[in-house]
């Protein structure tokens, strides 16, 4: 049973939660991509090497792809008949799955961190904060649509190559096609990245005000590590977006995750749980992060991490 | 205008959750409270409806319980509630809940369907574009800035490195992200004018939609839990011992 997985072009070709989900595919049997974006020479050897055989290339199409990429998606679906559907759970690709599930008609599970196909396919989600897994399975026919969370598998070339391309190019999705990009700003494109960095160091609402994230960042700064944030204080608007860590924001796993003025909230312990070591600092002995973190320092981030700060650059 | 905002109660995320063993389901009980993201999707409906004299219904499926959560929004000044409650929609996916939206939307007509991003219980996060996709228009999705601008919308739409600024005719679906504006509170009068708001209860039937989840849970287990490890007290000398911890670490 051929296992579909759906990739966007990133300006680095396909981006790395797409090649996460291929992976796994390509460990069950055949794996096809469905690549939305020209595809280069470079982009489809990427492809081929972490196991697909067969890439679909979807082209053309407006600003906001989603609509008129779930339409190609679905013909495709018709005609070859996949048994399943993967997605990584990026901004484009979850719009391309609700879509594609509502113009099909079969169900899609979200949130997946585990996904074991054979004849059918059974998915792990985790709920309550990550502490009960829950595996659910498809009853009705396919394909299964799975969206996964990314680093749930890791990346691995396998050494494969494309054999076949088919570029299908984007229909015109009318109304519901029809928005435009007038604009784009880029506002984490410098330093070290969530989604790379061995090391990460985290605020939360603990650090008392927006320009208390400058200490986050001069220990950041001598470590080589990337910032990160709770929504609690992305909601407040302290920081962007796209530093956000949780359930919401982004899903981590570095060697060392460092939390600081952060409480340990369900919806922030989803994100970086995971990570190899964890280090918590936050003044009150009771906060749920410390139930996770290998070192707990229970006192004031105000006080640690400037002296953190000046020690680690001091060694430099 | 008319602007739809659908709303979710879900069981009080202070409380402890649980799943019923027999059916796998959330447990949820009658006084369930307002999705606190949802405030952010009321707040922009609320806004768009001030600058078009446009109206904001509330568009809400699950089980009405007390209706302290529906009040919750209701306060926030939305003249009225369309509810689907019906015990044959319990085991509703996403799509599901999809369907009936979309249904009701279509029932009460609709320049602008507000949603959050995704709930704060599910947090499936694909009911806003299932629910585009039924009614054949563009899916505004993880806006962080929403404007009239003449006749379109104007969103800031996260992106996995930033944003983009994205134009966008009506109708259309607009998910917004939490942080997206400053929630009013609702003031004595509100919540007192909140009692009286007219409230629609509909069925599945009313909307022609059936429930069939097409997934079974077939197992629920704890996860395997991570030690707590060493906890100390800074007496100023805390810093060092995090120094040391990221040499052992390697990765200094």
């Amino acid at each position: 049973m051929a296992v579909w997985v759906f990739a966007e072009a990133t300006e680095r070709g396909p981006g790395e939660p797409a090649l996460e989900v291929l992976s796994k595919a390509a460990s069950h049997g055949e794996a096809v991509a469905v690549y939305l974006g020209q595809a280069s020479g470079e982009a489809l050897a990427v492809l081929g090497a972490h196991g697909a055989s067969t890439v679909y290339n979807l082209t053309g199409g407006g600003d906001l792809p989603a609509a008129a990429a779930t339409a190609a998606l679905a013909e495709l679906v018709e005609r070859e008949s996949p048994g399943a559907v993967l997605f990584a759970q990026t901004y484009t690709s979850r719009d391309v799955a609700g879509r594609l599930a509502a113009r099909i008609d079969r169900p899609v599970i979200s949130n997946a961190v585990d996904v074991a196909i054979d004849d059918g396919c059974t998915v792990t989600t985790e709920v309550f904060g990550g502490t009960q897994l829950v595996r659910t399975a498809f009853t009705g026919p396919g394909p299964h649509l799975v969206l996964v969370r990314p680093k749930s598998f890791s990346a691995e070339e396998r050494g494969g190559t494309v054999s076949r391309v088919e570029e299908y190019p984007l229909p015109d999705a009318g109304h519901a096609g029809s928005p435009q990009v007038v604009d784009t700003t880029v506002e984490q494109a410098e330093g070290p990245q969530l989604g790379s960095a061995k090391v990460i160091i985290s605020g939360g609402r603990g650090l008392g005000s927006a320009e208390a994230y400058s200490l986050i960042e001069s220990v950041a700064e001598p470590l080589g590590a990337a910032t990160g944030a709770t929504r609690a204080i992305v909601d407040a608007g302290w920081v962007p977006y796209a530093k956000q860590v949780g359930q919401t924001g982004k899903t981590v796993k570095p060697e060392v995750y460092i939390a600081c003025g952060v409480s340990g909230a369900m919806q922030h312990l989803v994100g970086m749980k995971d990570s190899k070591r964890i280090v918590a600092i936050n003044k009150d002995p009771e906060a749920p992060i410390f139930s996770v973190a290998d070192l707990g320092i229970v006192g004031d981030v105000h006080h640690v991490l400037p002296r953190l700060a000046e020690t680690l650059r001091s060694r430099d | 205008m008319q602007i739809l905002v659908c709303v979710k109660q879900i069981p009080d995320p202070a409380s402890p959750s649980s799943l019923d063993p027999d059916t796998s389901r959330l447990v949820r009980p009658p006084e369930q409270v307002l999705d606190d993201t949802d405030r952010y999707g009321i707040e922009v409906g609320l806004q768009l409806a001030e600058q078009t004299e446009g109206a904001v219904t509330l568009l809400s499926m699950g089980p009405t319980g007390t209706m302290q959560g529906i009040r919750q929004a209701l306060a926030m000044g939305v003249g009225k509630a369309v509810l689907i409650d019906d015990p044959a929609l319990e085991d509703s996916d996403a799509l599901t809940t999809a369907k009936v939206l979309a249904a009701a939307a279509r029932r009460e007509g609709f320049d602008v369907l507000v949603t959050g991003v995704e709930s704060t219980d599910g947090y499936s996060g694909v009911v806003p574009q299932m629910t585009a996709e039924l009614l054949g228009v563009p899916a505004l999705t993880f806006a962080r800035r929403v404007e009239m601008d003449g006749p379109a919308l104007r969103i800031e739409r996260q992106t996995a490195s930033g944003f983009d600024v994205v134009l966008s005719p009506l109708p259309a679906v607009l998910s917004v992200t939490a942080g997206a504006v400053e929630p009013r509170y609702p003031t004595f009068r509100g919540i007192m004018a909140a009692r009286s708001k007219p409230v629609d209860t509909l069925t599945a039937a009313d909307l022609s939609v059936s429930c069939d989840p097409g997934q079974t849970v077939v197992s629920v287990a704890p996860a395997p839990e991570r030690q707590a490890g060493e906890v100390v007290e800074d007496s100023g000398t805390g810093h060092l011992r995090i120094v040391e911890f990221l040499e052992a670490a390697r990765v200094v």
